[in-house]
């Protein structure tokens, strides 16, 4: 059994609500958000804007030279049905200012260090614009660790982060994203021809159904692989990289010393004093 | 039973500010006195916010701390049911609701249930109720259970054969499961049990359930006066603030008694006697079991 139905309209009350409420209660009203073009950023976009207004959400476009210029071209689709504002930052000459020093690099550290440069210049316009950064990770990639620590993971709020990407589409659909948006090959689009599902090594489809199982209806992997849907192979891949990530999802880890130490036993809510 | 207005407030109660909630408390309370209203139900915790954590003795306070002085006296005009952190004997933190009524509390219920699971961290923070009791109001007999309280069945079996015609149910219901009518799975359970309870303890069952968010969880609404045969009086719009209206009518609860007489058949020394003999079956399990 996998229900990953939800009922888009639902949804987008509760998601516009909890952006204007956390944006609110933090004492702002604007947010700005990294707008690739792809689905999940979009997604963010038109929930931001319904919520707060389309002149309250900053739409950063930040393109790299090896960038598709679909994206980009996507991106100003978004900007122009919502008529936000937006602005258009090349990372190029610091990406590469930064690699002319390392230039052994390989692809995997250059497109994390693309990453974290789109989220220092989207904390830097946060605190230019008296705006919170909008998170746009879904619940897919997050539980696969599949984004940057410190990079496109960092935002203030994130309202897409218990939606796995299958139900991302959904919503999406249901809001008016432009089809070509939805339907398109998700990509992290950190080099030409990069596709999310041939990184990974299997659909959103097959893996939102086996996170599903596991994480929100509580399956042990045996006895998903005694079931027989999905091959063993396929869901301890899942699993481990599931727990392989869980660092990613946590604050470092603390040594403990005091008789009261930071999230172990001093706990407040997020929204304390809010 | 008399006949009465009772209004049930649903409100998105502040985390942690007192101050603010006992405003918010007052100017619902003016328009449901405008609305007419004998009775005006608050949802669990609203002079205090839910997911309090540590803050839980920060926001505490007696049955004679000096905030509840202006709700006292609003209560000489309505009736009211607050919830709010009270500290007990031993600094013990209760998670209570107080039925306030003629300048005085007359009931403190202190939640039973914590829940200690999933989205829930109640019993780390919080020590549990002892009792159930319905208790007389210039209403009628009325009961409190708090929220999880409710999905324990003998609770409001307990309250009803106490003699309770009003359920109360002050609530904090986080969302939990994408829904569809409701805005989550657990709503749908929610509503189950409302009208369960009305029909098969033929009273009325008053539940309030806040709305707002807090750390990115989503209190639904959906408040509602439920009728002594399970019929929904009133509800409450689901994710808004509201103010729901309905009537108690003794003649409803006549007919629904005189329709269904459950109450009137109940055998509570069967009952009594049942349980006796599971408490001791699991006793003996218990001290057989080499831990």
């Amino acid at each position: 059994m996998s229900d990953l139905q939800i009922d888009a309209e639902m949804v987008r009350r509760i998601l516009t609500g909890f952006i204007d409420n956390e944006v609110r209660k933090a004492g702002f009203a604007r947010v700005v958000l990294g707008l690739s073009g792809g689905v999940d950023s979009t997604l963010a976009a038109y929930l931001a804007a319904e919520a707060l207004g389309p002149d309250n959400v900053t739409a950063l476009v930040m393109p790299y030279r090896t960038s598709n210029p679909e994206s980009a071209a996507h991106a100003d689709l978004v900007v122009k049905a919502l008529k936000i504002p937006s602005l258009t930052v090349d990372i190029t000459p610091m990406v590469d200012a930064y690699f002319a020093q390392f230039p052994e690099a390989d692809m995997v550290r250059r497109g994390n260090k693309m990453a974290r440069e789109r989220m220092t210049i989207l904390f830097d316009h946060s605190a230019g614009q008296q705006a919170l950064v909008l998170g746009t990770s879904n619940k897919t990639e997050l539980l696969l660790g599949y984004g940057t620590l410190y990079g496109d993971m960092a935002s203030a709020l994130n309202p897409l982060g218990d939606l796995y990407k299958t139900q991302v589409r959904q919503l999406a659909r249901h809001l008016g994203v432009p089809p070509v948006i939805v339907d398109k090959q998700p990509s992290a689009d950190l080099w030409a021809g990069q596709t999310d599902e041939a990184e990974l090594g299997f659909t959103y489809e097959a893996v939102d159904r086996v996170l599903y199982l596991l994480v929100d209806c509580r399956h042990e992997v045996a006895d998903l692989v005694a079931q027989g849907t999905y091959s063993e192979e396929f869901v301890r891949a899942v699993y481990r990289k599931v727990q392989g990530s869980q660092y990613k999802r946590r604050l470092p880890v603390i040594a403990k010393i005091s008789a009261r130490t930071i999230d172990r036993d001093f706990r407040y809510p997020r929204d304390w004093g809010r | 039973m008399r006949r009465s207005r009772v209004a049930v407030a649903q409100i998105a109660p502040i985390l942690g500010d007192v101050h603010k909630n006992l405003a918010i408390h007052e100017r619902v309370a003016r328009e449901a006195m405008a609305r007419e209203a004998n009775l005006l139900v608050f949802p669990e915790l609203s002079l205090t916010g839910y997911f309090l954590k540590d803050q839980v003795p920060s926001v505490a306070m007696t049955e004679e701390a000096p905030l509840l002085d202006p709700l006292r006296a609003l209560s000489r005009r309505i009736a009211l049911v607050v919830g709010f952190v009270e500290e007990g004997p031993g600094h013990r933190f209760h998670n209570a609701a107080a039925y306030l009524e003629g300048g005085e509390i007359r009931h403190v219920h202190r939640k039973v249930y914590l829940p200690t699971y999933g989205i829930f961290d109640e019993q780390r923070y919080l020590a549990a109720g002892g009792a159930v009791r319905a208790f007389q109001t210039a209403l009628g007999r009325m009961a409190i259970l708090i929220c999880e309280d409710m999905w324990h069945p003998a609770a409001a079996g307990i309250a009803a054969w106490d003699g309770a015609e009003v359920l109360i149910c002050p609530s904090a219901s986080p969302g939990r499961g994408p829904g569809a009518e409701q805005p989550f799975q657990n709503a749908a359970t929610w509503e189950r049990v409302l009208r369960a309870y009305g029909d098969l303890f033929t009273c009325y069952v008053l539940y309030a359930n806040r709305v707002g968010y807090e750390d990115g969880a989503c209190f639904w609404g959906g408040s509602e006066v439920i009728g002594p045969t399970g019929d929904t009086v009133e509800k409450g719009a689901y994710l808004e603030e509201t103010l729901v209206v309905g009537s108690l009518e003794p003649g409803a609860l006549r007919r629904a008694r005189i329709a269904n007489p459950l109450l009137r058949d109940e055998r509570l020394e069967l009952t009594q006697r049942e349980i006796v003999r599971i408490l001791r079956a699991q006793e003996r399990a218990a001290g057989g079991r080499v831990d």
